[in-house]
């Protein structure tokens, strides 16, 4: 799993930070933060797009492995929430990157959080499994995102 | 010998926000930091022409969501001094509740980040465990863990009832508990001194001339705080503030420390003198003129100007965050510091770029 904070307001961020600390405990379902992309399956965004981060966050989504999932969290990462409307804001996260799962709430509740991220799992085995019937078996691990 | 410029950021392991710092190293040794900001700018000032005065104060609460209380405490006084409105006295013990309790929880995520930037994992696990009794308070009182959402203009939203307070209490005395083992932890302990004593070093009078402000500024021996201001309830309470004097990366760790016991108190004795009475007033009208508000954030002094004109939308909204005053503190902080330093140093004037940008 990885964390990126695309412009939100850090009421989501210390949320997530929060799943990854003892009472939430995220990584009892098998995930760990992780600070490299290139060790990412999931993605967690939080917040808005704006012009300068579409760049940062676009760079990170194509350094992850295939397959791999997306998570938006907040408002601000649905829609753009309450600054839909500032000039600085793009929208959504699903304007720049395609999004798997999305997770509503101002900010996100720890545990809408986890119940996002075990949906994103679900998705993952999923996309995995059609993702490994579809590249040949030589080609597994060397297949990265255009 | 050979400059190497190494990127710090936007995407860091470190950092929960995106700031990006240019590091120009020579053997190991900084000798430039340049930082690039705007990854977190929404134009939310701007946002002033599109909602009117009163939904503002929800807006200014997303500015940062560690110190959403603040903010909207901040914009609300501010206002409410345009408008001449006399606020309930227990609305104002109830804003330094809330406040001091948002500090609380502020300074527990910054010390847990802190022992995290030099790896102390275990630490940063132990004071986020005990900054989920403050959010726990925080939710049952008010209904949210973060953005308590509890300000108006005239007042605030919620009230506290005799069950919930003696809750509150019972709960403090835990969590007082909690930190106090905590210390000799992170004081006494060889590798956090190793890490951060004599790291970063800031003299009192450079603090002061590049203009920094809360903890780092007090970190450094000048007792500067704005609560001694006495806006909302706080002249009413006794308090004095925390300084240190070494100006190094344990003396802000150690403001900060004290600042969270600090804010207990505060709590215990804003609960003891609480009044009884209404929690709002009605407020008729539109805000005409300009006016100046200034709040104590965990991270230092906000400071809003606000400019109305007597129409529902305001006409200028300008917000100076901490933040904003420590960045040139850090960079003159930098140059000369071990790479392996610049996690702990970056985190120690608790950046929050959220509020930088807005």
């Amino acid at each position: 799993m990885l964390h990126f904070d695309c412009g939100s307001c850090n009421g989501c961020d210390i949320e997530t930070l929060a799943c990854l600390t003892p009472v939430y405990d995220i990584e009892r379902f098998g995930v760990i933060n992780v600070g490299n992309p290139m060790h990412a399956d999931i993605l967690l965004v939080t917040g808005t797009v704006n012009p300068r981060n579409k760049k940062v966050l676009v760079n990170l989504y194509d350094q992850m492995p295939n397959p791999k999932v997306v998570v938006a969290i907040g408002s601000c990462g649905l829609s753009g929430g309450i600054f839909k409307d500032a000039y600085n804001v793009l929208g959504g996260i699903d304007k720049v990157i395609p999004v798997d799962v999305y997770v509503p709430g101002c900010p996100a509740k720890p545990e809408a959080i986890i119940d996002g991220v075990v949906m994103a799992l679900k998705k993952y085995e999923v996309i995995k499994k059609k993702h490994s019937d579809s590249v040949p078996s030589r080609m597994k691990w060397r297949k990265i995102a255009p | 010998m050979k400059r190497t410029i190494i990127p710090f950021g936007p995407q860091h392991p470190v950092l929960p926000e995106p700031i990006h710092l240019t590091l120009t190293v020579e053997d190991e040794i900084i000798t430039e930091a340049v930082p690039a900001l705007g990854f977190v700018h929404r134009g939310l000032e701007q946002l002033a022409d599109l909602r009117d005065f009163r939904q503002m104060v929800q807006v200014v609460e997303r500015v940062c969501g560690i110190c959403s209380m603040m903010h909207a405490m901040c914009y609300a006084q501010g206002i409410e001094g345009l408008m001449e409105v006399e606020v309930p006295p227990r609305a104002k013990y109830l804003r330094v509740i809330w406040s001091e309790l948002h500090r609380m929880h502020s300074h527990l995520l910054w010390l847990g980040l802190f022992a995290d930037s030099f790896g102390f994992e275990s630490l940063f696990m132990q004071f986020w465990r005990i900054r989920e009794k403050i959010l726990n308070i925080q939710e049952a009182t008010t209904g949210n863990r973060i953005i308590v959402s509890v300000n108006v203009i005239g007042g605030v939203r919620k009230d506290l009832s005799p069950d919930q307070i003696r809750w509150m209490l019972s709960e403090l005395i835990e969590v007082e508990q909690m930190i106090m083992n905590l210390g000799p932890t992170l004081f006494d302990d060889y590798t956090v001194k190793k890490r951060t004593v004599d790291k970063g070093i800031l003299s009192g009078e450079k603090a002061m001339e590049l203009g920094t402000a809360g903890p780092t500024l007090r970190g450094s021996g000048v007792s500067q705080d704005m609560r001694t201001l006495g806006y909302a309830a706080l002249n009413e309470l006794d308090f004095t503030p925390v300084t240190e004097k070494n100006g190094d990366c344990w003396s802000r760790c150690k403001v900060r420390f004290l600042e969270t016991l600090q804010s207990i108190d505060l709590v215990r004795q804003a609960i003891a003198r609480i009044p009884n009475g209404e929690i709002n007033t009605k407020v008729k009208g539109r805000p005409d003129g300009e006016i100046i508000a200034r709040v104590e954030q965990p991270r230092g002094e906000v400071f809003y100007y606000i400019k109305a004109n007597g129409k529902k939308n305001l006409d200028r909204l300008r917000i100076r965050t901490p933040t904003f005053a420590n960045i040139p503190a850090l960079l003159t902080m930098l140059p000369g510091m071990w790479l392996s330093d610049v996690p702990v140093v970056v985190l120690s004037i608790d950046p929050c770029i959220s509020c930088t940008e807005r």
